[in-house]
């Protein structure tokens, strides 16, 4: 089950960014475009997501521990800093240059498109980069904590 | 607002709720999909099963939705590789640094009110609507 579990979730996952029509960066950049034709679908998409998950994750908080594993892996860090900042800001910028997240992307390698393949690599050489820079930071300022723990 | 598809974007958007919740309630894991890839990629991480079998989900959906006649339409991307190319590393080295995408922060962090999700959301949308208007109102791409 802690197998299937996670295969299911990615395959209903990828149901919603299907049907939703979010995994064509077109209707991404669509509701980006507020100065265009605006399309307003991605809202939608992510009111409806947080009226399933807000409640749903009270329901998790009731429980001791998750059905098949021993605890809850939540994000630690609390507080607005600089590296969320940054990060965040980074992050819409290559959303918005191609209208490409993580999630519609990954999901899309399935159609083999050689854009698609590209960009996925880039982004992998992306989260290595930061990786081998932090790591590089901690090795240098051993005392110090690791700045970046990821939220989700 | 001719594109605007308010019905399959609520469906979509609530079996991404769902699963979400599932995963939570299942397993204990944040449907973040960069932290999930993040976590694949990571040579020290400890449990990466979990990482993979969400993926080939993920990976597996348009798949299974093109056999029973659902096939999705090749994704329609620049052009340019050097865009994609840059694209493809801010989005991988700045959901690393702010620790969350669209998924992460945007759903799972908002539902649970957190303070840095509900900033970073605001910022990613922020940066890239700017983005777009740039690219696509000032230099006429």
């Amino acid at each position: 089950m802690r197998i299937i579990a996670p295969l299911l979730c990615g395959l209903i996952f990828g149901a919603g960014l299907l049907i939703s029509g979010m995994v064509q960066p077109a209707k991404v950049l669509a509701f980006l475009d507020i100065f265009g034709a605006w399309d307003p679908s991605l809202a939608v998409v992510m009111a409806a997501a947080l009226a399933v998950s807000a409640p749903g994750f009270r329901l998790a908080d009731r429980s001791a521990r998750p059905w098949f594993a021993g605890q809850y892996f939540q994000p630690g860090k609390s507080g607005v800093d600089l590296p969320l900042l940054a990060g965040a800001a980074l992050f819409g910028i290559g959303w918005g240059l191609v209208g490409l997240c993580p999630g519609p992307a990954l999901e899309s390698l399935a159609t083999l498109s050689p854009g698609i393949i590209g960009f996925v690599a880039a982004m992998a050489c992306g989260v290595m980069a930061h990786d081998v820079w932090q790591q590089r930071r901690l090795t240098a300022q051993r005392d110090r904590p690791l700045v970046s723990v990821t939220d989700g | 607002m001719a594109n605007f598809t308010p019905v399959s974007a609520a469906i979509g958007g609530a079996l991404i709720g769902l699963s979400a919740v599932l995963l939570m309630l299942s397993t204990g894991r944040v449907a973040g999909i960069s932290g999930i890839f993040a976590g694949l990629l990571n040579w020290r991480g400890e449990d990466k099963r979990w990482c993979i079998a969400f993926l080939g989900g993920l990976i597996l959906a348009p798949i299974l939705a093109g056999l029973i006649g659902y096939g999705m339409a090749q994704p329609r991307l620049s052009s340019n590789w050097a865009v994609i190319v840059v694209a493809g590393l801010l989005v991988g080295f700045g959901t690393r640094l702010g620790g969350g995408c669209t998924s992460g922060h945007g759903i799972c962090g908002i539902a649970r009110l957190s303070p840095r999700s509900v900033t970073a959301t605001i910022v990613f949308m922020a940066t890239a609507i700017i983005t777009v208007a740039v690219t696509h109102h000032m230099l006429g791409g």
